[in-house]
């Protein structure tokens, strides 16, 4: 009996292991989650002169999904929003360092995912959100709340795995 | 088991590994007491995207930017702590290189002593069960003959010669010269 116990550490060390290559590193638990959504206000893109404030959609549950130009994966996803998302929720983007001003041409040509995009071209409105990759995407509710936020591109499997427990919750 | 603990778990291991040396990446020299004072905070920051590099290290444009904030911050008037309140507020404890000690972490600040506990507990059970173990019986006289006898009538071995192994003859020793 006693001889198996070494066999035992080593297979939980083992376990634990091989857990770890399942997590996520860069899904750090946000401390935003349960707060309200950091204020800003920022240019639309490619709509000179108007501007957007989370204010402006003070009660409705909406996304704001942080992506940039250069983020190859973002631009994967926007088909998802595009595809899956459609009506459902609507989706706000927060275009993070657009210093070579590709957005507005890109989301011309592409079509825009967006209700609206924002130009967070210094990054200091990402900073307050607590971003560290793109893609990342806050779910918000009707009081201006973060109710979640998730790390990384929004699959199919994602979308109906974490998203759409959160927002059935979410409606009255 | 919950992600948390097994976060925790694998800190405790990563704790072992030894930190970089820091060095400020960009030093700005208009103003070199804030500078200084921004370095000795990002020394104890991490690097959000780049998780393995201090702030103070790191040249990701991330680091740069909040390297940025801070000093903004520090010219606004924000003491350090509320600096890295501001800092946590964002980004959580994950920011800091030595989180404060709550439920969520004590498995990172109390790990390495359960498992010097543990250690230390296994090291003196050993040397207990070495020091209480039986002395060994006299052997009569009658059992030392048996085993001789025993190994006298040993086919393979015959009495004062070492057995062969087959198919790897030995060459005598002048020869391998």
């Amino acid at each position: 009996m006693r001889r198996w116990i070494p066999l035992a550490v080593v297979v939980a060390l083992g376990a634990f292991l091989y857990l770890g290559l399942y997590l996520n590193p860069k899904e750090v638990p946000s401390p935003l989650v349960g707060h309200t959504a950091p204020d800003f206000t920022l240019p639309v893109v490619g709509r000179p002169g108007e501007t957007f404030s989370p204010a402006d959609v003070r009660g409705e549950v909406w996304l704001l999904n942080i992506w940039a130009p250069w983020c190859s994966i973002c631009l994967k996803e926007h088909r998802v929003f595009r595809d899956l998302i459609g009506d459902d929720v609507p989706v706000y983007g927060l275009t993070w360092k657009d210093l070579d001003r590709e957005a507005a041409p890109l989301l011309a040509r592409n079509g825009s995912p967006y209700v609206k995009a924002v130009d967070d071209v210094d990054g200091r409105v990402a900073i307050r959100y607590g971003v560290t990759v793109t893609p990342e995407t806050f779910v918000i509710d009707h009081q201006g709340v973060i109710r979640m936020k998730h790390v990384g591109p929004i699959t199919p499997q994602v979308w109906e795995q974490k998203f759409r427990p959160v927002l059935r919750g979410l409606r009255p | 088991m919950s992600p948390a603990v097994l976060v925790a778990g694998a800190l405790v291991f990563m704790m072992a590994l030894p930190l970089p040396a820091s060095q400020p990446a960009l030093p700005t020299a208009d103003d070199p007491v804030l500078e200084a004072r921004l370095n000795e905070l990002a020394v104890d920051l991490r690097c959000v995207v780049c998780q393995n590099e201090s702030l103070a290290e790191s040249r990701a444009s991330l680091a740069l930017d909040l390297r940025a904030e801070i000093r903004g911050m520090m010219r606004n008037g924000l003491t350090d702590e509320q600096v890295l309140e501001s800092l946590v507020a964002r980004y959580g404890d994950f920011v800091l290189y030595r989180p404060p000690v709550k439920p969520l972490t004590y498995a990172l600040w109390g790990g390495p002593f359960v498992f010097l506990l543990i250690g230390i507990g296994l090291a003196a059970a050993t040397l207990h069960r070495r020091r209480s173990m039986p002395e060994p019986e006299a052997v009569s006289p009658e059992a030392l003959r048996q085993a001789a006898r025993l190994l006298r009538t040993d086919p393979v071995s015959p009495a004062g010669q070492a057995p062969d192994v087959p198919g790897t003859p030995r060459p005598p020793l002048q020869q391998e010269r």
